[in-house]
């Protein structure tokens, strides 16, 4: 008896790895296939042209995405000019302040901060700013970026002030360092690996946002460097033309989406290399 | 000194601000829907009239259509972020295979939703458009359940994240325990791991929920944008944040806006609620483990 | 005898509820090394924290009493002008790791933001490292970060820090029991050295080390100063029975 029921818990053993092994993999076929549609289908049109010139009117063949990429820099930069002093300086609080009051009720609001749909948060750059102002804007899609980035500042901020150790603040203070330098010239300057790299994570992400874009920054045709104007960013184009009827515009999208993609895969591979390199040990 | 008491300032405002905003959003969201609460009341959480013309609303199919989906792809994705987590934060733990898992789970979670949906719309959709053809339904090709499919591919990475740390987690002693008395890897994993990670997995879970209920780019190219409720996981429907994104600039009239806010309201609770949940899981087993 | 560099009296030290320093009175001698010994828990590290004003930093903290840094009442003067005044090494050395050697000595001014010139930042550097024992062997690598010297060093490096701002007195927290025997004996040679610039201040929980190198003996024990004198006169002859207790090993 015992010996059939052990060959078959080893069959069932086997079985079991394989098939785990067999999801996972299988998982990953989805990320294959998109890469190697997007390389595909896009890279016949990347070329000098293609990112310099702007969109042809409908129904012209060829065209440029630089609009678009020029729009996608200055709400990042938006963006970040928004939300990266205030998220530090919060984060600061948060891994001075762990025990008080005040810092759990501001960790709770960075929580919901950071559970909220970005669609939502375009309504509120919508009511906030388009409404009152009467026009879509570049600024008013910053102010929804800066919102789903704040939150991630605030937590990079937060995590690795709070992995520094005490000793470090103390040296300063005993030498007779008001706490406020200390912060600023000892604190932040050892943490500064990981809150860059909490930054340029942010950035991969908000760089590929469409939905909090749709009514905010709104799209254009034309190359707009005015931030009080509706402004073309990459995701809102790659939108635009996917769901267009145009065969060509759908060619374009493809290159677009390469050109996302790999904008991505940078901010992502420099925030670990960062990561990993300039980590301040102690 | 000076410096001191304007630098603690400068801190106590910065985190004053985000409380501001958060608190902010909320009322905002409050106001904006105000007109459409006072025109329908909770009847519009149970009205499936969508009318523009009309100006009838009702939220039902929108509620439908976002639960629909989330779950659906929950259930979808499930085996498989759990397989991922159990293959690296079990069997490989480290080595070249497991960082390129790692990383090929990280460029998944990466990779801008609006890409996920144009993808789905010209690989996705035909294909499902030819499984309809087979089975004799109406080849819409979008629907629920292409959408469905999309969202689990895109959760996968956020339950797999989690699921892998809560496995990595299980004490080694507990294992070997097992091991001891005989047991395969498959009886280990099933009869300790599992169970001893299990609230994790669930919080884990929680939080991809809470993902893929606000997820708009990729669902609104998939979903067909039908304002009704779908009789089918073929049919054509729309999500709360897919009817947002659609509509939401073509709203004119104030009823029609303050109606999409208003879904937008119940949307942000939604999502606050099951992520408040998952987080609370994730924490609460993770403080008891290390004790 | 010279007047005492620091006068302590009537020192009462609170964390919230809890009594930690019970009314110690007590004149720490000029130039000379006195040891502040006894149990884990008896105040000692909470003493010398109280001597920089580090102690009110943490939550809850509360101080009764007075305390005279050559005369001046160290409540009536700027914490940050008393802690450069006062300098203190710690128990696990903590050189800055973002900077490199050389501004890790003049780290004091560097932060405060005092402006030296070129020549006055090399002198200060070179002599403090020189005071400190460790000129010799970073001199080639001044402008590398910290990180590569051993733990010895890495202390002797945060000696001539605390040394670059011409303290009165420097306070030292168990300064070798993270280090080596070859290291704490370099450490133990220079503190010697030192006594006769700056006043020193040091605890320790090794009764041998105290033996070795201070001249005056502070025992602490539950809070209260129980004994303090010459060290030789207070290792043979003991005044209080608890002195003699802790002396010989028989509880620590």
């Amino acid at each position: 008896m015992n010996e059939q029921r052990i060959w078959i818990r080893t069959v069932k053993d086997h079985i079991f790895t394989l098939f785990v092994a067999l999801l996972a993999l299988l998982s990953v076929v989805p990320l294959i296939l998109i890469l190697y549609h997007i390389v595909g289908n896009g890279i016949a049109y990347i070329n000098w042209s293609f990112l310099v010139s702007l969109p042809n009117p409908v129904g012209v063949e060829g065209g440029g995405i630089s609009n678009a990429i020029v729009g996608t820099v200055i709400l990042v930069v938006l963006a970040c000019v928004l939300s990266v002093p205030v998220g530090i300086a919060a984060g600061i609080y948060l891994s001075e302040n762990r025990y008080k009051r005040l810092s759990y009720w501001v960790s709770v609001a960075v929580d919901i901060l950071q559970s909220i749909p970005s669609i939502v948060l375009g309504i509120i750059a919508y009511l906030w700013v388009v409404r009152p102002a009467g026009t879509f804007s570049a600024f008013s899609g910053g102010v929804a970026l800066a919102l789903m980035m704040l939150p991630i500042i605030v937590r990079a901020t937060d995590e690795t002030l709070k992995l520094i150790p005490e000793s470090l603040k103390e040296a300063a203070l005993a030498l007779g360092v008001p706490y406020w330098r200390t912060i600023l010239r000892v604190i932040l300057p050892a943490g500064l690996s990981g809150i860059l790299t909490g930054i340029l994570l942010g950035i991969s992400r908000i760089a590929g946002e469409t939905a909090p874009l749709l009514f905010t920054a709104f799209g254009s045709p034309f190359m707009v460097l005015d931030p009080t104007r509706p402004m073309n960013a990459l995701p809102l184009l790659i939108f635009n033309y996917a769901t267009s009827p145009y065969q060509h515009w759908h060619s374009l999208a493809w290159a677009a989406s390469l050109v996302l993609v790999a904008m991505v895969l940078i901010f992502n591979l420099t925030a670990k290399v960062i990561s990993t390199r300039w980590k301040v040990r102690f | 000194m000076k410096q001191e008491k304007a630098f603690r300032v400068i801190l106590g405002g910065a985190v004053g601000v985000v409380v501001v905003i958060v608190v902010a959003i909320f009322l905002t969201l409050l106001w904006g829907s105000l007109p459409s609460l006072q025109r329908f009341g909770l009847g519009f959480v149970t009205s499936t009239t969508w009318n523009p013309v009309t100006g009838e609303f009702g939220g039902f199919p929108f509620l439908v259509g976002t639960l629909l989906t989330s779950f659906l792809s929950l259930g979808l994705s499930l085996p498989f972020s759990l397989a991922i987590a159990i293959l690296l934060g079990e069997f490989f733990r480290e080595g070249w295979f497991a960082e390129t898992m790692r990383s090929a789970i990280e460029l998944l979670a990466g990779i801008p939703s609006v890409i996920y949906g144009f993808w789905g719309l010209f690989f996705l959709v035909p294909a499902i458009r030819y499984v309809e053809l087979s089975l004799g339904v109406s080849p819409y090709g979008v629907g629920v359940l292409t959408a469905s499919i999309i969202l689990a591919i895109m959760i996968i990475p956020y339950s797999a994240s989690i699921a892998i740390e809560v496995i990595a987690l299980v004490p080694r002693d507990l294992k070997e325990a097992a091991l001891s008395l005989g047991a395969t890897r498959y009886e280990v994993v099933r009869t300790v791991v599992i169970p001893y990670a299990r609230s994790g997995i669930v919080g884990g879970i929680l939080l991809a929920l809470g993902r893929a209920l606000g997820e708009t780019m990729a669902v609104t190219m998939v979903i067909g944008n039908k304002n009704a409720l779908p009789d089918s996981i073929f049919s054509p429907a729309n999500t709360m944040a897919s009817v947002i994104a659609n509509e939401f600039t073509e709203a004119t009239d104030e009823i029609y806006l303050s109606s999409l806010i208003e879904i937008g309201l119940l949307l942000f609770l939604v999502t606050a609620i099951v992520n408040a949940i998952g987080k609370y899981i994730v924490h609460v087993t993770g403080v008891e483990r290390k004790e | 005898m010279e007047s005492p560099v620091l006068e302590i009296k009537s020192l009462f030290a609170y964390y919230g509820n809890t009594q930690v320093l019970k009314g110690i009175n007590l004149d720490i001698p000029r130039n000379q090394v006195t040891a502040i010994m006894g149990p884990s828990g008896c105040g000692k590290t909470t003493m010398i924290r109280c001597i920089n004003r580090m102690h009110e930093l943490g939550e809850g903290a509360r101080v009764e009493g007075e305390i005279l840094l050559n005369r001046d009442s160290i409540y009536r003067l700027h914490p940050m002008v008393l802690r450069r005044r006062v300098g203190m090494v710690f128990q696990r050395p903590n050189p800055f790791p973002t900077m490199s050697i050389f501004d890790n000595v003049i780290a004091g001014y560097k932060l405060n933001g005092v402006r030296l010139s070129r020549e006055e930042k090399q002198e200060i550097v070179e002599r403090s490292l020189k005071d400190a024992a460790l000129w010799d062997e970073v001199k080639d690598h001044l402008h590398r970060k910290g990180t590569f010297l051993s733990g010895g060093q890495q202390q002797r490096l945060c000696i001539a820090r605390a040394l670059a701002m011409n303290p009165e007195v420097i306070l030292l927290d168990e300064p070798s029991s993270a280090l080596d025997p070859k290291a704490t004996v370099r450490i133990e040679e220079l503190i010697v050295e030192l006594k006769k610039t700056v006043s020193i201040v040091m605890v320790t929980h090794n009764i041998s080390q105290a033996a070795r190198i201070s001249d005056y003996t502070a025992f602490l024990y539950l809070g209260e100063l129980v004994e303090f004198g010459a060290t030789e006169k207070m290792f043979t002859v003991p005044r209080d029975s608890r002195t003699e207790e802790y002396l010989t090993g028989k509880f620590g």
